[in-house]
Order: C-alpha cells, then structure tokens, then sequence
C-alpha cells in the first residue's frame, strides 16, 4: 500500500501513514496543536495550514469546500478532519 | 423613562429600546444564575430611508416586542434587520419580524450565515442578507451603522454596531448582564456591578485574547452610549465599562512566572499513596527541564476555585488519578468539568495514575483533555498498585518529556503510524 508522509511542524514530528489516512487520526495521536470541534467538517475549528505538499493531500469535498469559504480559508488551509494523505508525498502541517 | 406597560423607550434621537423584560428569571442557559432576572434588548433606529431594528427578543417575550416595535414604526417602514449575535434569546422573534416585514434587508456577520440559515430554514431565501464585516455600513439616509467585527464576544457570529451620528454602540452580549430593571439606564437601575463581573466571568472569560482585540477596536469610537443586549443600558461613564473589560481580561492571579518561562501544574489524588508517588516522580522529572516552573497540588487539599484560576495561567496541566470502580475519582472530573469558563485552547495536557484492575482513568483523563482543546503528546504512565523504582523512572521520564514539549525542546523524529 502508498505510503506518504505527514509532518507537523509546531512539534517537529513526521508519521508515515498509509495512503486513505485523515490527518484527524494522526495529529491527535501525535499530539500536535491542530485542535478539533465537531470532527465532522461543519464547525470549521480544525483549520490547518499546509506549510507544502498540498498536491498530497485529497481535494476538499463540496462540504469542506463551503466550510472553508464560510472561514474565509487561504489556499493553503484546510480541514483536518477531511483532509486524507493520497500517499507517495509528504505533508508538512501546521495549526492555522 | 422607564418602559411604563408596554412603553417602548426613546433612549436617543429616535432611537428606541423595544426589548423585554424578564424579571423571573433565576437560570439563563442552564448555568447562570441571577437574581434579577433580565432583559432582552432590541432597538429600533430611525433614518431618512427607513427603520433599523437591532436584535430581537427571546420567543416567548415576542408580543412585549412586536408591540413596543408598532409603537415606533410601521413594518413597511423596516429596512434593515441587523443581528448582532445569532442566540435565541436574541432571534426568537426574528422569523416573525422577517414574515411581518419581508423587505427588510438582513445584516449579520460573515459567520453568523450558518445560524441564519439554521434560524430560518427554508425562508432564509425569500429575504436579502448582507454578509458584514468591520467599516461596512448600513445606510439609513441621514444616518449610518457601521458594523464592527467582534468575533469570539462570545460566539464566532458575535459584532457590536455603531450608530455614527449618536456615538451610540449596540454592542450585542458584550458589556451586557442579567439585571432587570425596568428603570433601563445604569445610572437609575440598582446595584448591578456583581451581576455584570458574574456575566464577564462567566461568558466573556474564555474569551479574553478576543475581548482585548475587541476592545481595542471600541475604545477609539469614543462611545457616548453603550446598548447591550442583555442588562443596563450604559449612558453614565460608558467608557468606565469598556475599559472594565479590559481590566478583567487580565489574569486573575498576579503572573509569577516570567514571559520566557512556561508554567506546568501537576495534580493528583492518591487513595494509597501509589499515584501520589507518581506524581512526586512526574514534578521531579519536569523540574529538571530549564525554562519550566513546575508546580504540584494535591486535589484534597485545594477548592476548585482557586485551581481553576491557577490552570487559566497555566501553559500545562497533568492530572495523576487512581482507577476507581472503572473511572477517574471525581475531584479531578469536578476539576475538568469547570474550565468551561477559562480558555484552555492550546494548552499542554497529560494524565497518569495508578491502577489494580483496569486503569481506564488515565485515556478516560487523555481524551477529556483532547476535548478541551488540549494537545496531549506524551501517552501517559500507568502502574498497577504502587510503582516500582524502574516504573518510577518511566513517571520521572514522562514528567521530562512533557516540560521539552512545553518548552519548545522535544527533537524532531519519524515514525510509523502504527507505532502510536
């Protein structure tokens, strides 16, 4: 199975991850300061920005797309709860 | 004037409070007391081009509204329905205003859409809405409303409005209390300073980093009239209670730990003394990292209060707690359970303890705090019935690992998900 990498960068921490893996499941393990509220894409809370490697990284859903238009979301943020690692890339994150 | 009957009341050139009253009121929202019960404040604005009205009722008060509303103007006359903040207490009368005056245009902050929409459902797109930011304006002929962004005062939708030509500021639930009295103004209402610090620490306190950016943004409109949603409304030395805001922004404690140092609390309840080990080992281990101040506190010896005032200043708590009957012991859940009125966003988080059968207090601990908002990078010790040397050294490893992650210390590393 593709594996890719997802860095946080506030706490220095890199995870290799198979391809399909939410940063949700990572970032909390790993401890890193991305912070969660509805964890279902509605509530916005868990913006991160993707410091690179955004072509890694699944394209935003018509939900994530409008969560992150009603936030006023940069092009480099997105929601930590849908965001999925496609593999083969690293990652490099950070809370917003 | 006090709002004889159903009298609505002529707070400045034609602008009027058509809110309610609400004196039996002992609870609002499930967790506040007053009492004094309280207002809910609406107003009504009057310009060249049309009638403002500012906020709106709790539903069940929407006649006392409606009818001080008639009073001032004809709903055919409503140009504009601005919505400083998106509660129901609120927008309880909203979907009826909107239905009695459907031209009205809709003003409400960019993240108030999503409760707009939640608010009036499918009607949302018969009417017109303007999405507002600060420096946007509401024109109403001779006079404007100017919108300014307040976000977090104390939900993400949360602005205050500015009628320009009065230097009168609507200012949603911020500067507002449960007081009801019926003689409206701050200088002729009863002694309502502990109702307004109570509401401040209980709704504004989280948000005290935006409560600053929001003052900032207020101070320099020189207000001359402050009308809240809730309490009061605010004529005699307005500014007094803008600066109290900002007053009451700052720590609670006198802050004894210098800026280039982080503060890191460790609690425990210990039934045999084998947690309170550990937690002896956790603080010694945090200790040695430079750039720390450590602190240690036995849950039985303290009141909630006063923890709650040390965490608020903290950058790092660790709670130690037996496994009792399948849970943690309920100091520390009564602990965790009052930081709804504190900001814990961000802040450094772990649990240890001690255990005889299943130990499931300590991941039960670990995800409360994550709920907080809380990171929590370092999976916590747990020892089944008192720890021995080696365990203890695990405990003094982990109290170190988590003062290098609060200090900024820990070494960059890769692993594997599985891992984790």
């Amino acid at each position: 199975m593709a594996k890719g990498k997802l860095t946080f960068t506030d706490i220095g921490v890199t995870v290799n991850v198979p391809a399909g893996t939410r940063v949700i499941e990572v970032s909390e393990k790993v401890g890193a300061g991305i912070i969660y509220g509805c964890r279902e894409g509605d509530c916005g809370t868990c913006l991160m920005r993707v410091e690179s490697g955004m072509e890694f990284l699944s394209e935003p859903t018509a939900l994530e797309d409008k969560v992150l238009k009603e936030n006023m979301a940069g092009k480099d943020m997105r929601l930590a709860c849908q965001a999925q690692v496609l593999g083969e890339g690293e990652v490099k994150l950070r809370p917003a | 004037m006090a709002p004889r009957g159903q009298q609505a009341v002529e707070i400045a050139d034609d602008v009027h409070w058509i809110g309610a009253l609400d004196p039996n009121l002992r609870t609002f929202d499930l967790i506040l007391k007053t009492a004094n019960g309280t207002t809910y404040n609406a107003y009504a604005v009057r310009g060249a081009k049309g009638v403002a009205v500012i906020d709106t009722v709790k539903e069940e008060f929407s006649g006392d509204f409606f009818t001080r509303l008639e009073q001032v103007a004809r709903y055919e006359e409503i140009t504009a329905v601005v919505l400083n903040h998106l509660e129901p207490d609120h927008t309880g009368a909203v979907p009826e205003l909107m239905r009695r005056a459907p031209q009205a245009h809709i003003y409400v902050s960019q993240r108030g859409l999503k409760l707009l929409s939640a608010l009036l459902k499918d009607e949302l797109e018969k009417y017109v809405y303007t999405l507002t930011d600060t420096g946007d304006v509401c024109d109403l002929g001779d006079r404007r409303l100017t919108f300014v962004n307040t976000p977090y005062l104390h939900w993400p939708d949360t602005q205050c409005t500015f009628l320009e030509d009065r230097r009168l500021l609507f200012s949603g639930d911020v500067f507002g209390c449960h007081f009801c009295d019926e003689r409206l103004y701050n200088d002729l209402v009863g002694d309502f300073r502990f109702s307004y610090e109570y509401y401040f620490k209980h709704i504004m306190r989280p948000f005290k980093r935006y409560v600053l950016e929001a003052v900032d943004k207020i101070e320099p409109l020189d207000p001359l009239l402050i009308a809240p949603a809730h309490g009061p409304i605010l004529r005699d030395n307005p500014l007094d209670y803008v600066r109290s805001y900002r007053k009451l922004s700052n720590s609670y404690l006198p802050n004894e730990v210098e800026g280039k140092e982080k503060s890191l609390l460790v609690f425990y309840m210990s039934a045999y003394g084998a947690t309170a080990d550990m937690a002896r080992s956790v603080y010694e281990g945090a200790g040695e990292v430079e750039g720390v101040r450590v602190s240690l506190y036995d849950l039985q010896g303290g009141e909630i209060e006063p923890f709650v005032d040390l965490i608020e200043g903290a950058d790092g708590l660790v709670f130690g707690s037996p496994t009792i009957n399948g849970d943690a012991v309920k100091p520390v859940w009564d602990v965790l359970a009052s930081l709804i009125s504190i900001e814990t966003r961000g802040k450094l988080g772990g649990a240890f303890g001690s255990y005889g059968w299943s130990g499931e207090a300590v991941p039960m601990i670990e995800d409360r705090l994550r709920g907080l908002k809380m990171r929590v990078p370092e999976k916590g010790p747990r020892v089944k019935f008192h720890p021995t040397e080696g365990e203890l050294v695990v405990c003094r490893a982990y109290g170190r690992a988590l003062a290098e992650s609060l200090a900024g210390k820990t070494r960059p590393k890769e692993i594997d998900l599985a891992d984790l």
